[in-house]
């Protein structure tokens, strides 16, 4: 659909942010489930837990970071233009200027989470 | 005001409930965009998920303050993902079909919320929880 089409940066907008939602949506269901399960069986969710704290696990929540910021970011284009409609002439240069936030907020972001994936301290030491 | 933007869904000309969530949509999007980004950097970047177990929670949610923006997220959030996936079914399907999977959604919703409420009320907040 992506590229059979010919649209440009809004369709790809669209597009992004309703592929972004619904695995937001489904990450929810997980999430949900597993603080559920923390107060079920408290020991099973620990040992859940550090599968989140593995290598891929770590790859999984930067994927899913990524989808949050994106669709945080977009969203935030979309309500500009709803209640701002003079602002849709520029739609383009918002969707650009939300890939610029989109790396500067997410690249130490991504370096964080990543970091003891490689054996490697994070480099902001905030929560101890 | 426009009627129409290139963005997200069109505002609904109806009025009445359609028009109740398309705003709901965005104020609940606005929410989100403090709260859900703020307990993702928490979790993933103010602390690791390696040092994270029942204890951390028990601890974080001693504090009621805690307790009560996860249960604004919470509400925020089961609003906001199975409307959004409402409108992704009513773009694909029609019929039974659309209204199968439209009420599938709302009871999924409701169990989800459900689940999320009894799980943040109930939560023992003395450590430690583990038997």
């Amino acid at each position: 659909m992506l590229f059979r089409y010919r649209g440009s940066e809004g369709m790809l907008a669209w597009a992004f942010h309703r592929i972004s939602g619904v695995a937001i949506w489904a990450f929810i269901l997980l999430h949900v489930f597993d603080i559920w399960l923390a107060n079920v069986n408290a020991k099973l969710y620990d040992d859940l837990l550090t599968l989140y704290a593995s290598a891929g696990g770590r790859v999984v929540e930067s994927l899913l970071g990524a989808a949050l910021l994106y669709h945080a970011l977009n969203g935030l284009r979309i309500v500009i233009m709803d209640f701002w409609p003079s602002m849709t002439r520029y739609h383009k240069q918002l969707w650009y200027a939300n890939w610029v936030l989109f790396a500067v907020i997410g690249l130490p972001i991504l370096v964080q989470i990543m970091a003891p994936a490689f054996g490697l301290q994070p480099p902001f030491r905030l929560g101890g | 005001m426009a009627q129409y933007t290139r963005a997200g869904s069109a505002r609904p000309q109806s009025g009445g409930w359609e028009l109740a969530i398309w705003y709901l949509m965005r104020l609940t999007g606005l929410g989100l965009f403090v709260l859900a980004l703020a307990h993702y950097i928490i979790v993933h970047f103010v602390y690791d998920p390696a040092m994270q177990n029942a204890d951390w929670i028990s601890a974080r949610w001693a504090n009621a303050a805690w307790r009560t923006a996860d249960w604004l997220m919470l509400s925020f959030v089961v609003f906001h993902a199975f409307m959004g996936v409402r409108t992704v079914v009513q773009d694909y399907t029609k019929g039974t079909t659309r209204m199968v999977l439209t009420m599938l959604l709302y009871l999924g919703a409701f169990l989800i919320f459900a689940m999320g409420t009894i799980g943040l009320v109930t939560f023992p907040s003395a450590i430690p929880v583990k038997p």
